[in-house]
This record gives C-alpha cells, structure tokens and sequence, in this order.
C-alpha cells in the first residue's frame, strides 16, 4: 500500500491546512453547543427561581391601615359587665367599620359607605377582639390600631404604580383608590410582615389564607411515611444485601424493586383510592393514607440508598468480626450497619424530600379539599404542601398568585434545607476503605 | 386512637419483658452454676418476642374481623322492612346507622325503629372494645409467663431470636412484591370492571373521548364515549416535544460536563442541574400555568398565530426542562463509563475532542444513551403535575403543539378528584387509564434497563 502515501506536494499541504482549519472550526462550534446547553439549563433554573422569588415575595408582607378604633362600651358590651363570653361575641367589625366612617366622614352615600367599608379585611374585627380579650380595660378607650387591609386594597398598595391595569383602580372603584391615597398620603397606610401567612391554615380570602394548616399536614404524612418506609427499607436491604441467597425468589424481589422505582406516582395514588380507601375503608383525605401511600413510594428509593451503602462497607469488617465469633446478625447489628448508616441516612433524606415535594398521589386519595383548620392529629382531615399550591395556583384571586409563590418559597426553603442536610451528612461521614 | 394506646401499652410489656428476661437468665445461670448458652440480652429478646407477637397477631386478626360482626350484628336486627330495600338504598341505610351510631350524626334523630339495629351495633363494638383489651393483654401476659418459665441455661435464645428476626426481614423484604401485586390486582380489577361496561377495542381505539355519564336516561348526549385515542396522542405530542427538549440540552450537557469542562464550571453547573431534578413537579407545574403559557401565547399572538391558553407546547417545555437533569445525569453515567483506552485510541489516531466523542464515545455509549433516554419517556409519560396544572381538559385529536391536548394522567386527577361513586364507568375509566400507564411506563422501564445491562456487561 505503498503507493497511497500521496507526495506531499503545495497542494496537498494546501488542502490538508483547509481540511485541519475545518476541523477545528468544527470542535470549536461543538464547545459552543455545549456551553449553550448548559447556559440553557442554568437559564431555565434562573428563570424559574426568579419568576418565583419575583412574584412571591410580596405575600411575606401585608398592607395594613392605621385607624383611630373607638371601642365603644354599646357595641362591645352593652351590659356593661365585661364577661369574657359577651366580648368574645360582640362585632368587632362593626367598630372597623365606625373608625373608617369617622376617617372619612364627608362619605355619606350608602354604596359608597359599603365601598369604603371594603377597604378593611373582614379579618380586622379578630385582630380587634384578640386586643378585648386579652386586656378588657380597652372597652371605651379610643387606641390607634393597625388593622389589614383587604387584598384588593392591598393589590393596589403594592403593585399600583408597576401595573397599568391596577393603576386605573383594579378590581377598586375610583374613590376607593382616592381614600387608599389619602390614607398613604397621611401615611396610615403600611406594609408590614405577614405572620398570618406563617399562623393561619387555609381560607377563601387571600389576605387571611396561611400555610401553617399544609405545613402541619405535610409533617404529619412524612412522620408516617418515615416510621414505615424507614424500618421496612432497612430490614430490606440487609435481608437482601446481607443475607439472601441467589435464588428466583430474590431475584424476583429486586426487579420488583427496581421496576416499583421507576412506576409514575399517580399509579401509587390509584393503589392508595382503590386499596386503602375502598377495601380497608381508611378516612379520605387523612394524612395517615397520606403518609402510608407516600410510603410504599419512597420504600424503592430507600431500599437502593441503603443497599449501596451496605455494599460499600468491606467484607474484612465481616470476616474480623466473624472470627471474633460473632454470628451473623450480630455482624450485621453490631459492625455493618452502624458503618453503613451514614449513607443510609442520606439516602432516607432523600427519599423523604421526594415525599415532600410529592402531590399526585395525595389528590388522588382526597388531600385536595378544602380545609381551613389546622389538623390535630393523624386521621384529621389535612392537606401537604404542595397540595396546597396546586390549590391556590388554581384560586381566581389575584393575591392568591403571590401566596402560591411564596408557598413555593417555603416548601423549596425546606427541600434545600432537607439536601444540604444530606450532603453534609455525606461529607462529614464519608469513609474511603 | 384506641389502638394506638393498645399498642403503646403492649411495647411497654415487651420491654418489661426484656428485663425480666435478662434478669430471670442471670439468676438462673447463677443458681445453676453453668454458663448460658447465648448473651442475657438474647433470653430478654427472647421473652420479649413471646410477649408481643401473638398478641400482635390477635390484634391484626381482631381489626379485619370486627367491622365484619358489627355489620353482622347490625344487620341481623334490622327490621323487616329495611331487609326488603334494594342492595344500594341497604348500604345508604347502614352507612346512616353507621353515622348516629358513632356520634357523626346527633342521637335523637334516630326513627324509633331503627333504635334496636344502632344499640345492637354500639353493644357489639363496645364488647368488641373491651374484649380485645382482655384478650390480648392475657395473650401477652401468658407469652410472658410462659417464656420466662422456659428460660434455662440449655435455652438456645439467640438462635430462636435470631431466626424470628430473619423472619421479619424476609416479609420485609417481601413488601416490594406485595405492592406490585398490590397495584397490578387493583388495577386489573377495576379495570375489568369497566371492560364490562365499555368494550376493551371501544377503550383502545376509539377516537371520541367525552367521559359524562348521564343524570337523566333521556339526556342527549347520556352516553360517555371512552375512545382513549386522543389522551393517548396528547400523551404523545406532549411527551415528543419534552424529549426535543431535554434530550439535546441534557446529552450536551453531560458531554461538555464529563469531556471539556473545567473543575469550576463542573462545580457550578451539577448542582445547578440537581436543583433542577429537586425542584418538586407542583411548582413546574405553576410555572408552566403562570409564567410560560402566558408568554408562549402572547409570543405567538404578536406574529399572528392562534395559541390556546392551555396549549401543549407549554407543558412539553416545562416538563422536557424537568427531564433535562434526569437525561443528563443518566448520559453522564454511561460516558464516564466507557474506557479511557477508546479515547485515548482515537487521539492517538489524531482525531480532535469533538471527533473522539462523535465517532468513537457516542457510539459506544449508545445502547446506554438509549437506556436512558427511554427511561426519560416514560417519566414523561407518567408525569402528572405539570399537565393537569398547564394542559388543558378538552380532548382533541390533534397534532398542532399550539392547541389544547389531554393526557392519560391528567384525565385520571380529572375523573377521581371530588365526589365519586364506585359503579359508575366515569370513575372506573381512571383505572383502565392507569393500567394503560402502569403496562406501558412498566414496558418502557424493562426494556430500558434491559439495554442497560446489556451494554455494561460489555464492558466491566
């Protein structure tokens, strides 16, 4: 094959020259394509972080109005007693209502005294009440009270100048933002911290909706889901790792295993509705079905973390402690395990941040109601977290769109936390044999 | 609640039963002169597990079979008249006894002849209540005693504890397989339930699918068409333009990851790509709704093309941005794992970096890349969040990304969320849906780790 070495003639090295500029043209616009993918990516992650913190953090702060509240003893008490039972009934709102008119009292009008009367959260009366009950020598005292505005109000003082649509009043009428102006003007009118968002459980009002109820929720399915998955994973994955023999049967185990891993969490939601709920008659909507069906879900995850942190302990461990006469489930208990808990433990964080973020499964067993008070136990009604977004993503309110995000703000405030928990974990007690 | 101190009060007993143990094997040891056959702990375990396993067992039993007697008991002393109702008016009947008897439902509401059926019931859970208190506390008692009496330096404790716990392990272990059963015979149940009322060809072929059932006989339009053709081709176009995006980004990625990047850029952009895989699907599913579909439409209105709110291209793009980490961490593997020796060939040959990975890695990874890429499928398939938040409802048959499409899964949230009767074909249709999704995602699963493996056995 002599004669195909072609002579290196001007041409030749002409062509060879064009052909190696092509080529490294080529490689370079390759790198390109990668660092576009990934700048893609990282974009994508930009912009759906962004557009979350973006819309969500106004729902951390909530307008309230400044008024001169008088707490006249004929409408709170006319008996004149101060009985706790008689406070506790009184309308509050009715003094809210009293304080506006008094703020503007060249209103006169009755549509417009009910507009005027809107501007006012129809929680205001409870902030009043709770200020009675706790000191009752209020009653005929004139104070100067910061009470919540509604949320079309307080749609206005926050976004008013930014959106156009808002800016012509919203879903306010003309004089409603005049009053709102005048108020700002004397500077009664402030944003300050929403505890309600962290102190409330859900309601129809975006300005008295909070996530404690869903927080409360979602602890209560996880602690369900971990004191099952967790004992039932690791029993598992020594069973299988430690002490099965090679036969179909294990066989049989590990690519259900495998397969129950990769299945669609809706199908565990189908099992949960038609197993736990239809045969075992198990309460709807209760975080304990929650918890079991979230269970059966993370079990795979965990069987694998635990497994390959099993693996990963060296078999001189068991010989040592072998021939130190140990039997094999003390060498299992008493060497193997501890050494391996580590990963195991990260991999269960894991798998519990996963049925953190988890919602399918828990629509489908009836999660998904509607439940303003905050659950007590494992049977009561309850909602997660993130079923609680699904829900308000879909409310028609334009203030519920802030809440969602800062929902979202919560829940992935506590995935971080739960990851960084089990990278930590893994730093800090990773062993290399 | 009543159980839950039952069962509190039987692990008292246990540990209680631990230390008597351990103490008895210590004294008898002592007494004998010998030396035990195993540690004390061992005999306390023992005496433990004697104490609280048929205990266990009887109320395990005890809690399947008492609802039955108080139905039972409940039924029998109907009166006459109830036993002459229909099947489904008898369980509206008892479900309503049911209610007063437990207190939902205020007491003195209760039609006088019904007051001996609801009184027969509260008696027998009463009964019910307190015997399962006796019987199981005399179960454990006596397993207590008679271990404890067992007890003898010859006892082989930790060879009986020990295969108890083995025991325990294996049904551990067996639990995976429970639940594939589990979800395959409530499916395949359900399923054939609605099989009999709509034909399995009508399910899988047909082209119409409006799931109403009637409230009325004469209603127009009373009978539901379950043709599951368009969930299936929305799945589809949904699913094809997710992998559009996330197999490219997600293969680039990996590549420049794990072939040109440097340490820094490697320690930026994984975790930025894990975050993308951790992200829960509730919140793409919201920034699908509220952020993309919007845009997606106000894009497509300023050049004059018609996009439905709820188009499918918004939701294949949320959701192929979701799948981009799982692509790329699955391609990252395979790539790695093919040999230095292959690259190092071709460099040797003189080929550049990219020609190395076009012509030789790729190549050789692809069986994996495959793998993985199937494996991206069929999550997209079973993804949930994303299209019941961002597509729409309406089943069209159609191709056009811009309009709206359903899906399998997004029908099944739609068919079950809310007030269901169990009968009705609407509800049983979300379950022939789901064994549709559970045999297909289930196929898609074996063959992918079947290529898998194939190609890793090459080799390692």
């Amino acid at each position: 094959m002599t004669d195909a070495i072609l002579p290196r003639t001007e041409a030749g090295a002409d062509s060879t020259a064009k052909r190696l500029a092509r080529r490294h043209a080529a490689e370079r616009r390759f790198q390109i394509y990668g660092r576009l993918a990934i700048l893609t990516a990282v974009l994508m992650l930009g912009t759906l972080l962004g557009s979350i913190v973006l819309q969500g953090t106004p729902a951390f702060f909530q307008s309230e109005m400044r008024l001169e509240v008088d707490f006249a003893p004929d409408v709170i008490d006319p008996k004149g007693a101060l009985d706790p039972a008689d406070l506790r009934r009184a309308d509050y709102q009715l003094l809210i209502t009293k304080a506006l008119y008094a703020q503007f009292p060249d209103v006169t009008g009755r549509k417009d005294k009910r507009a005027l009367k809107q501007l006012a959260s129809s929680d205001a009366g409870f902030t009043l009440r709770k200020m009675v009950l706790a000191d009752p020598s209020l009653v005929g005292t004139t104070q100067s009270v910061w009470v919540k505005t509604n949320d079309d109000a307080d749609q206005y003082i926050k976004h008013g100048d930014r959106n156009a649509k808002v800016e012509e009043g919203g879903r306010l009428s003309p004089a409603q933002v005049d009053w709102l102006k005048a108020l700002e003007a004397k500077g009664d009118i402030e944003e300050r911290f929403n505890t309600t968002f962290f102190t409330a459980g859900d309601s129809r009002e975006p300005e008295q909706a909070g996530i404690l109820g869903a927080l409360v929720g979602s602890a209560l399915t996880l602690i369900v889901t971990l004191a099952i998955s967790f004992p039932l994973a690791v029993m598992a994955a020594v069973y299988l790792e430690e002490f099965a023999p090679k036969n179909k049967w294990t066989d049989m185990i590990e690519v259900n295993i495998n397969n129950l891993a990769a299945v669609p969490s809706i199908v565990f939601g189908l099992l949960g509705l038609a197993v736990f709920l239809n045969v075992f008659g198990m309460p709807r909507s209760a975080p304990v079905v929650g918890g079991l069906v979230l269970a059966l879900m993370t079990l795979p995850t965990i069987i694998i973390a635990a497994r390959a942190a099993l693996k990963s302990v060296p078999p001189s461990i068991r010989q040592a402690a072998l021939g130190m006469g140990a039997s094999p489930l003390q060498v299992v208990l008493h060497h193997v395990l501890p050494l391996a808990m580590p990963g195991i433990l990260t991999g269960t964080i894991i798998g519990m941040a996963q049925a953190l973020g988890e919602t399918a499964p828990l629509i489908m067993i009836g999660m998904v109601a509607f439940i303003a008070d905050v659950p007590g136990g494992f049977t009561d009604p309850a909602t997660v977290l993130p079923v609680q977004i699904f829900i308000w993503a879909d409310a028609p309110e334009r203030a519920f769109l802030a809440k969602t995000s800062a929902a979202i703000m919560v829940l992935v405030a506590f995935l971080i936390v739960m990851n960084a928990l089990a990278v930590v974990l893994r730093k800090r007690f990773e062993r290399r044999w | 609640m009543h159980t839950g101190v039952l069962l509190g009060t039987l692990l008292l007993l246990m540990v209680i039963g631990y230390f008597m143990g351990r103490s008895r094997a210590t004294a008898v040891a002592h007494a004998g002169g010998t030396r035990l056959h195993s540690i004390t702990g061992y005999y306390g375990f023992y005496v433990a597990l004697w104490c609280g396993l048929p205990a266990l067992a009887i109320v395990a039993v005890w809690s399947i079979a008492q609802p039955w007697i108080a139905d039972w008991a409940l039924m029998s002393s109907l009166p006459a008249q109830a036993e002459a109702l229909a099947p489904e008016k008898l369980v509206f009947l008892v479900n309503d006894l049911k209610a007063y008897a437990t207190g939902l439902k205020p007491a003195d509401q209760i039609p006088a002849e019904m007051l001996p059926a609801v009184e027969r019931y509260q008696s027998v859970q009463q009964i019910a209540g307190v015997a399962l208190w006796v019987v199981v506390g005399a179960a454990a008692i006596a397993g207590l005693a008679y271990a404890r009496r067992h007890i003898s330096p010859q006892l082989r404790a930790r060879n009986q504890v020990e295969r108890v716990a083995n025991l325990i392990m294996v049904a551990a272990s067996g639990i995976a397989i429970l639940v594939t059963f589990g979800i395959v015979l409530s499916l395949l149940f359900e399923a054939i339930r609605f099989f009999g009322k709509v034909p399995i060809t009508e399910f899988l072929f047909g082209l119409q699918w409006s799931p109403q059932t009637a409230l009325r006989e004469d209603q127009v339009g009373s009978t539901g068409a379950f043709g599951a053709i368009p969930l299936f081709a929305g799945t589809l176009l949904i699913t094809f333009i997710a992998m559009c995006v996330a197999v490219p980004i997600g293969l680039l990625s990996a590549i420049y990851l794990s072939e040109y990047a440097g340490p820094k850029l490697r320690a930026f952009a994984k975790p930025a790509l894990e975050v993308l895989a951790g992200v829960p699907t509730v919140v793409y599913g919201f920034f699908a709704a509220l952020t993309i579909a919007p845009w997606i439409r106000n894009t497509g209105e300023s050049i004059g093309l018609e996009v439905s709110s709820e188009s499918g291209l918004a939701a294949g793009l949320v959701m192929g941005m979701m799948i981009i980490p799982f692509v790329s961490s699955l391609s990252d593997d395979v790539i790695n794992a093919v040999p230095q020796s292959l690259r190092d060939g071709a460099y040797g040959l003189g080929a550049t970096k990219s020609e190395t990975i076009k012509q030789v890695i790729i190549p050789a990874a692809l069986p994996g890349i495959v793998g993985g890429v199937l494996l991206a499928v069929s999550r997209a398939i079973g993804e949930t969040m994303i299209v019941v938040m961002a597509a729409g409802l309406a089943a069209n048959l159609t191709a056009n990304p811009l309009e709206a499409v359903t899906t399998v899964t997004v029908q099944i949230v739609t068919l079950l969320v809310g007030d269901q009767e169990f009968d009705s074909a609407k509800t049983l249709a979300a379950f022939a849906l789901g064994l549709t999704l559970f045999v297909v995602t289930l196929s898609l699963n074996l063959v992918a780790l079947h290529v898998v493996r194939k190609y890793r056995e090459k080799y390692d």
